[in-house]
């Protein structure tokens, strides 16, 4: 069996860490915008976690992950020299890249971390790239520096002002048009508020926009079902017809409502966990340490 | 067999299996039949009537030497009649327990007529549990090795039967697996209740001692193409076993609400990723107390409807568009679903889910069907009655209306011929497919059928693969299978 060991792992923001993981065949296979699905310990659930990042050469691939749920939680315990027990992939369609006069990637918290591959990937095509990366406050403006070093123009912005420009994502992309820069090409990756509200920005403007979005997920592999979005009308399976999908066409609010299934249960669950707890059972649970 | 005359033999009771009672048994999630004892299953060998024209061989999709191992169980040799039934078919343990053995071995019996067949099912299952249990399973790694290697792409019946004939041939086999468990839907589908999964570990334990090596997380198609494995991965050939995956949706309104899952999903949560117990890391919509409909008839909507009574649904009901006559599930898993509680909404077709302001499921629309003209099948067609549209109260809905190939696979590899269902095409005698080097069976070939004709197909292929390799010659006549 593979082992997939962690070569690093560092903070990000709070909640929110890089983990760096030795898979070497995952990291000469992936393509921007695919990610895989990750279980932590034996009986822990499979979560998708789309890949940041990765070296074919030195065979490993990144993670950002931000601990929102249980599982997310208990990965991010995991230190260097640590083991993931279980890591699929990589998993869904490729992002499309081409190259588009301007394009613009936009990220919401991790969401840029999502983005940057993309980002990369429009900028090799020979787009001109300008990156919008929105936090809530400074701390969550992630990746700027790597961002800077391959795009164009670079925009940071903070709800509360905190830093780079104060405002939310959608207002800086508003500036963007209103200056009348013509945009051929917009990718949207974040919270799904942010995403709903970046595609009725452009839409009036027909401006081409992609969004990656994030239905709970069980296999990855189009068995289940359960990742189920509606785009245009017709029904998909993110994790095989996507995860990116055409911003104009998605249905928003069906997606958010199918996030919220299992929501007490999560509930429940946080509630379980105490710091104390957390810690303990990381630390017991075989195959989660190496 | 000298202990009753043919007369006597004839007028025996079938001897009935003990099982968990039904009203203890709807709330677990342990195996509902606990098997024959061992005087039982020499009692009912003793009533075969050893006919000289072996129907029941012919109505065997492998065609196990039933009479021959029935003999053996007579005389109380339980690891001889284990052997023998090995002979033809590798997973015994298993087919003992899921085989529709009504439409098989036990239906074609002389004894059926009288409503008594020999129980050929419970007989197989008895010995295979004895060898297992006893330790007597064999395996032996070949000491002359081929040199060839074989990859081998899903770990269902279909790929778990063509490695072990192969393995048991002297190559070097690998099976690749999408998911973290192995076993296919015998361990994502089929719950605990029926088949332990400890059983299926147990026959993967068995061909890792022959020397298989297997390798979870590997979505072929996306980490490997085909052309990889034959290429930089050294492959001599591969076999492609990865089953009918797909959920199908009845494509009406509402079916995206919360509450409404494809019977994958829901089994799948709760046998794979264990919801079931009360520690379990992967939530399943809770049941209790609440009100469940599951739509279909085969053995995944009785799996699915007899799975939501044990997570503590107070109302189960399976709704079916056309008659119980017609439902494909094995015989005992209806009568077992009867006297669970399950109850069942025959001639009635879901047209529409609703939902509350959530986006949960509150109720469903029903129309009632009547059965018109047989369709190809030979079974009639169900036909909507106008005008009978009603409304019902429900919380959860489980669609359990058959399953589709899997296309990802597939689509990344242009030289694989499908058919205009999405099957490959691929010869039933030697599972070649149009792409030298690639043979492929089960469910992926045939459509969703049984784990008896997926692990016959695997073991076809194994033949197939094990002249290829040794022969060289890549002769593909795919049977072009009518689309
Ligand atoms: C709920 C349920 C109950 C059933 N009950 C019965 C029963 O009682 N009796 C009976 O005879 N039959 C039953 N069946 C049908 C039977 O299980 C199938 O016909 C049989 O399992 C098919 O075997 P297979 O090997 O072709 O495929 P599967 O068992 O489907 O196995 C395919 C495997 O391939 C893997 N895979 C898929 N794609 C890839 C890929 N790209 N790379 C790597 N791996 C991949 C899958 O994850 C899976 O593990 C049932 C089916 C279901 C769903
Ligand atoms: S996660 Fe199961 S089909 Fe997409």
């Amino acid at each position: 069996m593979c082992i997939f060991e962690i070569l690093e792992a560092r903070d990000l923001a709070p909640d929110v860490r890089y983990l760096r993981i030795k898979a070497p065949k995952i990291a000469r296979r992936r393509k921007a915008g695919q990610f895989v699905i990750v279980r932590a310990t034996p009986d822990g659930e499979r979560i998708p976690l789309t890949i940041a990042d990765s070296n074919a050469e030195d065979g490993w691939i990144a993670l950002i992950v931000q601990g929102v749920g249980k599982t997310t939680k208990i990965v991010n315990l995991l230190e260097a020299g640590d083991a993931i027990r279980d890591v699929a992939g990589p998993l869904g369609m490729p992002s499309r890249i081409e190259r588009f006069g301007t394009a613009v990637s936009i990220g919401g918290g991790v969401g840029t971390a999502i983005a940057y591959p993309t980002a990369v990937a429009l900028k090799e095509a020979g787009s001109y790239v300008i990156s919008i990366i929105g936090g809530r406050n400074s701390s969550y403006v992630l990746l700027e520096e790597e961002m800077r070093a391959v795009c164009d123009e670079v925009y940071p912005t903070t709800d509360d002002g905190s830093y780079g420009y104060h405002g939310f994502v959608t207002d800086k992309l508003t500036d963007l048009i209103s200056e009348r820069r013509h945009l051929d090409f917009v990718l949207a990756i974040g919270p799904i508020p942010m995403m709903k509200a970046v595609a009725e920005v452009t839409h009036p403007h027909g401006i081409e926009t992609v969004v990656s979005l994030n239905p709970i997920m069980v296999d990855g592999t189009g068995m289940c079902g359960g990742c189920r979005v509606v785009v245009g009308e017709e029904t998909k399976f993110a994790c095989v017809d996507g995860p990116e999908f055409d911003a104009h066409q998605v249905d928003f609010d069906l997606l958010a409502r199918r996030n919220r299934a299992y929501a007490d249960f999560e509930r429940r669950r946080d509630d379980e966990m105490d710091p104390e707890c957390v810690i303990g059972r990381s630390h017991t649970a075989p195959g989660a340490t190496s | 067999m000298k202990e009753f005359t043919l007369r006597e033999r004839m007028t025996m009771a079938r001897q009935t299996m003990p099982e968990q009672p039904p009203g203890e048994r709807r709330a677990n999630f342990s195996e509902v039949n606990l098997g024959f004892t061992a005087g039982l299953a020499v009692l009912e060998a003793q009533r075969c009537l050893m006919c000289s024209r072996t129907v029941c061989i012919d109505g065997c999709p492998v065609g196990v030497q039933i009479t021959e191992f029935i003999d053996l169980v007579a005389e109380g040799d339980f690891d001889g009649a284990a052997k023998v039934i090995k002979r033809d078919n590798s997973l015994p343990a298993i087919c003992g327990r899921v085989c529709p053995q009504e439409d098989q071995c036990e239906g074609a019996c002389v004894l059926a007529r009288k409503g008594r067949p020999i129980a050929i099912g419970a007989l197989e299952r008895f010995v295979a549990d004895y060898e297992r249990l006893n330790g007597l399973m064999t395996a032996e790694p070949p000491s002359v090795r081929s040199g060839k290697a074989v990859a081998i792409v899903g770990s269902g019946p279909a790929g778990l039967a063509c490695a072990t004939d192969l393995a048991k041939q002297g190559h070097d086999v690998t099976v690749f697996e999408a998911l973290h468990a192995l076993g296919g839907v015998l361990t994502y589908g089929i719950p605990e209740f029926r088949l332990p999964k400890e059983i299926v570990q147990a026959e993967v334990a068995q061909l890792e001692k022959l020397g298989v090596a297997f390798v979870t997380n590997a979505v072929i198609g996306m980490i490997d193409t085909l052309d990889d494995l034959l290429g930089e991965e050294g492959f001599d050939a591969v076999f492609v076993g990865v089953g009918a995956g797909l959920p199908r949706f009845p494509n009406i309104p509402g079916e995206n609400l919360i509450g409404v899952y494809s019977a994958n999903e829901f089994l799948t949560r709760v046998n794979l990723m264990k919801a079931y117990r009360p520690d379990s890391e992967t939530p399943v919509y809770d049941v209790a107390g609440k009100r469940v409909a599951v739509f279909g008839g085969g053995n995944t909507a009785m799996d699915a409807s007899r799975t939501a009574l044990r997570l503590g649904a107070e109302k189960v009901a399976i709704v079916y568009r056309r008659s119980e006559e017609e439902m494909p599930a094995r015989n005992e898993e209806i009568v077992h679903a009867h006297h669970e509680g399950v109850e069942f909404q025959m001639l009635t077709n879901p047209v529409e889910f609703l939902g509350d302001d959530e986006g949960f499921l509150t109720e469903m629309r029903l129309q009632a069907m009547e059965l018109g003209e047989s369709d190809d099948s030979g079974r009639r067609r169900p036909v909507p009655i106008a005008g009978s549209e009603w409304t019902e109260g429900v919380d959860m809905a489980v669609v359990a209306i058959g399953n589709s190939p899997n296309p990802l696979l597939p689509k990344t590899a242009a030289d694989l011929e499908q058919t205009t269902r999405g099957t490959l095409v691929a010869d039933d005698e030697t599972g070649r497919t149009t792409k030298e080097g690639v043979f492929a069976g089960g469910d992926i070939v045939t459509g969703g059928a049984t784990v008896i004709l997926a692990m016959g197909a695997g073991r076809r292929a194994a033949a197939s693969i094990d002249d290829y390799l040794r022969g060289g010659v890549w002769e593909s006549k795919p049977a072009g299978v009518p689309v």
